[in-house]
């Protein structure tokens, strides 16, 4: 919260604590101003009205990933959505997709197991139009743009209703080893993302590509992935699918 | 008490920042029964809000030499030990003004003497290296700085100490401790996936609970003297520079620009609280990040806007002192309570910085050790963190 607080915003936030039948709304009214955050209107309501409301935090910039929430339906970082760009109500809910361990923290155990081997945070700079490098310099030693947020996973349609499906940021995380192997089994990688659960699940609804907060294009990766997928299995005389494969033949 | 005589200790750690995290891994190394419980998501505290600097230590290699040895110490040793965290870029001290000229000999001299390795760079040079530098530059040092992810680095602690057996628990609020004829034996703890209080019995409860650690001292009827001494800082879109530019003086407000991914990190301001939890975001520091920090990099000034937040030091010292939390050293303190104020089986370890997370570890945990009679040495120096994503694994 800043120092000039100026009007009060309504916030419907999800509650469930282990043990209760369901899931319900609470609403408060908390005071904000320009530039409040959902994520400082949530930490305003814990620390002023209810110590017990359970959120995920840490870096406050959109750099650590764990501040995923749904506001009014979209997904988005808390720590770097303003109440003042959106109007009306604001109705927080935990992701989708990911098991509820309460109120709006999910539990991140199913998001981080399905990355493939290794797990690497530091690479080579990706492409980006930001970035400057000065001359004679290609590239820089740096983060990776995936933050691991999981808000891909939860506006991903096919993982909706396929907890097999190894999602968008896995796949992305792959194709950018693939990218840069720096000594990773390519052909391991490879085998990984060519599964059924894989890149060939994808149904190319692009709605992880529009709620990635940094940039990450996870969609267009998951394409790539199936291009190179493609030449493989040409290369090998083996079928390429010609639409995105399903859970129900999967299991058929 | 937990675990009588001749069973495995049992250590509760109050407290899941950094410090706490890198202690849980340390003992539990040593082969002690630990468990760890963070009242939010592990590195919620101060540790997950900080700019991401490994410092080299040379911010402080003229006011504040012994934070500067440790700095540089743990700096080296964090680079073996956990691989693939650190974007290791190095750091420019820019020198702007010719007040900032008259720093110049005695922080080289300062770095020398701290073993902290320096090289001097013409502004000509430098603006290769960095093109976006104010082109006004008169002197650039380059040292061992390097950007961490301040949330993933300290996790491989937690995703070590978890594979090591500790038992670390997040969502445990700790509300009272349980103090009996001069004897803390536990805690009374609020489970905030269940809603439920319980109890954790110990054999010694350790408060790592950094600007928090005052708070949680009271519960065993003692004071440490931390002044929760928070900072403003900046996120920008735009990586400006690669390298950790700060400015050649002494510290003062908005002198240093962190690369962060896509992101460039301006900070920091430093005046002190009394709860750490309520901090917010003065405007008026926001604008000071901007002004100053557009003195390094003047294209902090048109960058787009991306987040201002706070987070509070834990710096040792008494709330006497003067009021901007600056003087005060940024070296760590552990405290056995037994020998300070007659309460046995509560330690408190606070202050430091997060870089200096495995050194503040290895002398608590060494305390800790002592008092209950376990003689396996300190084996963190030299053992390989497993990656950050095993913290979340189940
Ligand atoms: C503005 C600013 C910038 C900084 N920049 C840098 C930098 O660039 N590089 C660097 O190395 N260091 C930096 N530091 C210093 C560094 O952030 C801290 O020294 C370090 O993070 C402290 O870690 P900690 O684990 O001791 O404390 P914390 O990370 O604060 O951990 C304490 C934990 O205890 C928990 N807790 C509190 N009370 C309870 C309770 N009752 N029950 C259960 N849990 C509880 C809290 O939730 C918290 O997570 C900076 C600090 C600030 C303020
Ligand atoms: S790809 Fe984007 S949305 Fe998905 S986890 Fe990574 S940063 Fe988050
Ligand atoms: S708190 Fe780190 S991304 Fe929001």
């Amino acid at each position: 919260m800043t120092d000039d607080a100026v009007t009060t915003r309504r916030l419907r936030v999800h509650r469930f604590k282990r043990g209760d039948h369901q899931p319900h709304i609470e609403e408060h009214d908390v005071p904000v101003d320009e530039r409040t955050t959902v994520l400082e209107a949530l930490r305003w309501i814990q620390l002023h009205q209810d110590l017990t409301l359970g959120l995920r935090h840490s870096c406050f910039h959109a750099s650590c990933g764990t501040c995923g929430v749904r506001v009014n339906g979209k997904e988005r970082l808390a720590c770097v959505t303003k109440l003042s760009d959106i109007s009306g109500t604001v109705t927080v809910d935990p992701l989708a997709n990911l098991p509820v361990l309460h109120d709006v923290v999910v539990d991140m155990g199913p998001f981080v197991a399905r990355y493939p081997e290794p797990h690497p945070i530091v690479r080579g700079s990706e492409f980006l139009s930001e970035s400057r490098t000065a001359d004679g310099i290609d590239e820089h030693e740096r983060y990776e743009d995936c933050i691991e947020c999981g808000l891909c996973l939860s506006a991903c349609p096919v993982a909706a209703t396929d907890d097999t499906y190894l999602g968008p940021a896995a796949l992305a995380y792959a194709q950018r080893l693939l990218e840069e192997a720096r000594g990773a089994d390519r052909d391991a990688i490879l085998d990984w993302a060519d599964q059924d659960t894989g890149a060939w699940r994808c149904h190319a609804a692009f709605e992880c590509t529009e709620a990635c907060p940094s940039d990450v294009r996870p969609a267009q990766r998951i394409m790539a992935l199936r291009k190179e997928l493609r030449h493989r299995r040409k290369d090998r005389d083996l079928e390429v699918p010609e639409r995105p494969s399903s859970a129900s033949e999967a299991s058929a | 008490m937990n675990g009588g005589a001749g069973s495995t200790p049992h250590i509760l750690i109050v407290g899941g920042g950094g410090t706490g995290g890198a202690l849980a891994h340390d003992l539990a190394l040593r082969g002690a029964r630990v468990t760890l419980v963070e009242r939010g998501e592990f590195t919620s505290g101060t540790t997950g809000r900080h700019h991401g600097l490994l410092h080299s230590g040379a911010r402080y290699a003229v006011n504040d030499q012994e934070s500067a040895v440790e700095c540089i110490e743990e700096n080296m040793l964090l680079r073996r030990i956990a691989p693939g965290s650190f974007e290791e870029n190095d750091g420019l001290f820019v020198g702007v003004t010719d007040e900032d000229m008259t720093y110049l000999p005695g922080f080289l001299a300062g770095c020398e003497e701290t073993g902290i390795p320096t090289q001097v760079l013409q502004p000509d040079e430098a603006l290769r290296l960095e093109p976006l530098l104010n082109p006004a530059l008169k002197v650039a040092v380059r040292v061992p700085d390097a950007t961490m992810d301040a949330m993933r680095m300290p996790l491989r602690f937690f995703a070590t100490a978890k594979a090591n057996g500790a038992d670390l628990l997040s969502w445990v609020d700790v509300i009272d401790l349980e103090l009996a004829a001069g004897v803390v034996s536990g805690a009374r703890v609020r489970d905030l996936v269940t809603g439920r209080e319980t109890r954790i019995g110990a054999d010694l409860v350790v408060n790592a609970t950094g600007p928090w650690s005052e708070q949680v001292a009271r519960m065993a009827g003692v004071d440490v003297p931390i002044r929760p001494s928070p900072g403003v800082m900046l996120a920008v879109r735009g990586r400006l520079c690669n390298m950790v530019i700060n400015r050649l003086h002494s510290s003062g407000d908005g002198d240093i620009v962190v690369p962060q991914r896509a992101l460039s990190v301006i900070g920091t301001s430093s005046w002190v609280v009394e709860d750490p939890d309520d901090l917010g975001v003065p405007s008026d520091h926001v604008q000071r990040m901007i002004d100053e920090g557009s003195v390094l990099v003047p294209a902090v000034r048109e960058a787009p806007y991306r987040s201002a937040w706070s987070a509070a030091r834990p710096l040792i010292g008494s709330r006497d002192d003067a009021d901007s939390g600056r003087e005060l050293s940024r070296t760590f303190k552990t405290i056995d309570h037994a020998v300070d104020d007659g309460v046995e089986g509560f330690v408190t370890i606070t202050g430091g910085k997060g870089t200096t997370l495995r050194g503040m570890a290895e002398v608590c945990a060494d305390v800790v050790s002592r008092k209950l009679g376990i003689e396996t040495a300190c084996r963190t120096r030299d053992t390989v963190l497993l990656p950050h994503t095993a913290a979340f694994a189940a």
